[in-house]
């Protein structure tokens, strides 16, 4: 096993190897690949959607395209891009982190990748079918619903099948975080990542199944002649709005609390400090999570839903502002008196704060019931959301990619590269969406696909479009250092940043089994604690013995493959009752490969003992 | 000795058991009671406004029995599961709760 996997191997077994591996690095390194992809397809969209922005009155895209551009914009952002790099970072850290092999499921593990990657490939085919979903990435009911063409069609399908994926990624997570801990590692000693990620894989297992519902409903009203948004047949198109957001406001949770954990792990790390508040930060983590729930109709307080409901709801919404103090208060605090170090993570870090911060005042803002109604659906929002989401999980992603890619490939980012590429991206990313404030204040709308000149418009939205080509500055130059990095291929040690926690107690990139033995916990930041206490060493929880590991498989692949076709069938069956046999066709390849899975034994190998003594999988 | 101690052990656990054959039996029966009972209402057709709330409230406590005496949810090492349903319970009956007012009302 060790001497013919430490080889060379060809780019069809490799590919191969990819294609059906189960383990847990492996698919982050498929998250992370599949989800920069989507990004940079998705950053494509936003240049053109500020090219068309950039003077009033301009004819750079149809009204028709524009539409499609800012679905497919907001979509592929937050399903296609932003879930899958959080899930690429939670797959590389979180099972090295808490001081296991793989996560609890790797056959599901890879079958949440998979099924993901076919639903956005699905959704983004819609391009090249005769238009993609243009009824805005909320799709509200009834425009989604008598949208012409089969855009919407291809929304719904593609994004029930990768939220199918996103579900079982969460539970997977779940079960790894309670059951696989290692000795030692209570819950009250986990790194404040795998903390949120386990928060945020509870938001998922609560909220996806809203957003399966709602995408039910739509598909039973576009596709099977259904009315349950079609006030007219005795249908509710409020209804829409609710369950999307039901499951849309816990949603930015999930992507902005894994990103709050690893900036608690980074500024503690570059710090060398404890992080300051630990429990009040897992508290926070938590009352955020919890009240992420109960404030989803703050996107809709200009539906009509009365007083009452507008007050309950805007309270509760100023109310998370609360815990999030917390936690920015304890990131500087933890900062106070450090030994601070500048790397490109935590450049990212300390950029991410007021950043952020910014973004959080402009939600408070919002969330004054009676105010919203001037700034609702104006580019106010636009600016906000993109505070949050740019200013937290951009910046995260980026300082999470800096901060792991020892992990993920055994290298280092240049820091030369990484500060070079931070710079353009930052200034531009606050000349494009601070002034969409003031925009936004007097009275440019959201989604209108021009502006008439003249209007006080024409300078904030100039400014706004230049900083979005430093932003892309940015990404290129990020781009640029990772084919650099990975051409260079310098191999670093396993503890380069002089880490605190348990991935960085073994080598980089970590040999397949992670963990030669279990190491035992003997508090918080647990390997901080043996380098200052201990040898330096993770003490071992276990002796050396026989490694039980899970057999690669291509059923995942398959089983997803099947969704993908059975999509294009019901999709396309409207038009036509024949396209119902390949609907079925797809629906019977995944049924079969579940029934093959369930009906062969696949127990998987043992590594021995003799071989790891030997230096299995070490390369 | 050894010996002893498993036997006591061994009669520990022949009791243990025993008694919960014993609760599962109750619960059984218990269950198929309701069942009756739910199908008893709607046979003499009581007035719908009480035989509908009635047999939800069966439907819970059934729930709790399937849970707790089927599912094992009441023995040691479940605390997490039960966690997680109670308030996976919660959100959704708050979540469904306030949009139905907010719908309907």
């Amino acid at each position: 096993m060790s001497t013919a996997t430490a080889q060379k191997k060809g780019f069809g077994a490799t590919l191969w190897d990819y294609l059906t591996t189960v383990d847990h690095k492996k698919i982050a390194i498929l998250y992370l690949v599949a989800g920069g992809i989507f990004f940079l397809a998705g950053g494509l969209e936003a240049m053109l959607i500020r090219i068309q922005l950039a003077v009033p009155d301009n004819d750079f895209v149809s009204a028709g395209l524009y539409n499609q551009l800012i679905t497919m914009h907001g979509t592929t952002m937050i399903f296609l891009a932003a879930m899958p790099l959080i899930f690429a970072l939670m797959n590389i850290a979180v099972p090295l982190q808490i001081g296991a092999r793989d996560v609890a499921f790797p056959f599901l593990n890879s079958l949440g990748f998979w099924l993901f990657f076919f639903g956005g490939v699905l959704l983004n085919v819609s391009w090249f079918t005769g238009g993609a979903p243009d009824a805005g990435w909320t799709a509200y009911a009834p425009l989604s619903t008598t949208s012409p063409g089969h855009g919407v069609d291809y929304y719904v399908m593609g994004l029930q099948i990768s939220g199918a994926g996103t579900l079982i990624g969460g539970i997977n997570f779940l079960v790894t975080i309670v059951n696989m801990r290692a000795p030692g590692m209570t819950y009250m000693r986990m790194p404040l990542f795998t903390w949120t990620a386990f928060v945020t894989s509870v938001l998922i297992l609560f909220a996806f199944p809203a957003l399966t519902v709602g995408l039910f409903l739509m598909m039973f009203d576009r596709m099977f002649g259904a009315n349950f948004f079609d006030p007219q047949m005795g249908g509710n198109h409020v209804i829409w709005e609710h369950l999307f957001w039901i499951f849309g406001h816990p949603e930015v949770y999930i992507l902005v609390l894994p990103i709050f954990g690893l900036f608690s792990d980074i500024i503690s790390t570059f710090s060398k400090k404890r992080l300051f508040g630990y429990s009040a930060m897992v508290f926070a983590v938590v009352l955020i999570g919890f009240l992420g729930f109960m404030v989803w109709a703050h996107h809709m307080f200009t539906t009509g839903l009365g007083p009452v409901a507008n007050s309950i709801f805007a309270i509760a919404t100023m109310a998370i502002a609360v815990p999030t103090g917390i936690k920015i208060f304890n990131w500087i605090f933890t900062m106070w008196g450090g030994s601070i170090r500048m790397t490109t993570p935590m450049l990212w870090t300390v950029a991410f704060i007021p950043s952020f911060t910014l973004g959080g005042f402009g939600g408070v803002m919002l969330a004054a019931a009676a105010a919203d109604y001037q700034y609702h659906d104006t580019y106010f929002v636009v600016a906000h959301f993109h505070y949050v989401i740019v200013g937290g999980v951009v910046f995260g992603v980026f300082a999470g990619l800096h901060y792991w890619w020892p992990k993920f490939f055994g290298t280092m980012l240049s820091e030369k590269l990484g500060k070079l590429a931070f710079w353009p991206f930052f200034v531009g990313f606050h000349l494009t969406f601070f002034i969409q404030h003031f925009l936004g204040l007097m009275g440019m709308p959201r989604r209108y696909w021009k502006f008439l000149p003249n209007q006080d418009l024409d300078l904030g939205n100039l400014v706004s479009t230049i900083g979005a080509f430093l932003m892309a500055i940015g990404a290129v130059i990020f781009l640029i250092n990772v084919i650099v990095t990975s051409v260079k291929g310098e191999k670093v040690s396993g503890d380069p940043w002089d880490g605190r926690t348990l991935e960085w107690s073994i080598p980089s990139p970590p040999p397949f089994y992670n963990f030669t033995q279990t190491p035992l916990v003997r508090g918080l930041d647990p390997l901080w604690i043996e380098k200052r206490q201990g040898n330096g060493k993770m003490t071992p929880a276990e002796p050396l013995g026989d490694i039980h590991m899970p057999n690669n498989s291509f059923i995942p692949f398959v089983m997803s493959l099947g969704l993908f076709i059975a999509g294009f069938g019901f999709i396309y069956q409207v038009d036509d009752k024949n396209w119902l046999i390949v609907g079925i066709a797809g629906m019977l390849i995944t049924l079969g490969s579940m029934f093959v899975r369930s009906v062969k034994d696949d127990l998987g190998y043992h590594i021995h003992k003799e071989d790891l003594e030997k230096g299995a999988g070490s390369e | 000795m050894a010996k002893n101690t498993n036997s006591t052990s061994y009669e520990f656990y022949k009791q243990k058991n025993k008694e919960e054959m014993k609760y599962q039996l109750i619960t059984f029966a218990l269950m198929i009671i309701f069942t009756l009972v739910a199908f008893g209402m709607v046979i003499a057709e009581y007035n719908p406004m009480f035989t509908i709330p009635v047999i939800i409230l069966l439907a819970c406590v059934q729930v709790g029995f399937q849970l707790y005496y089927f599912m094992h949810m009441s023995h040691k090492g479940h605390g997490l599961p039960a966690l997680f349903l109670y308030s996976g319970i919660f959100v959704a009956l708050l979540t469904v709760l306030a949009m139905v007012t907010i719908v309907w009302w």
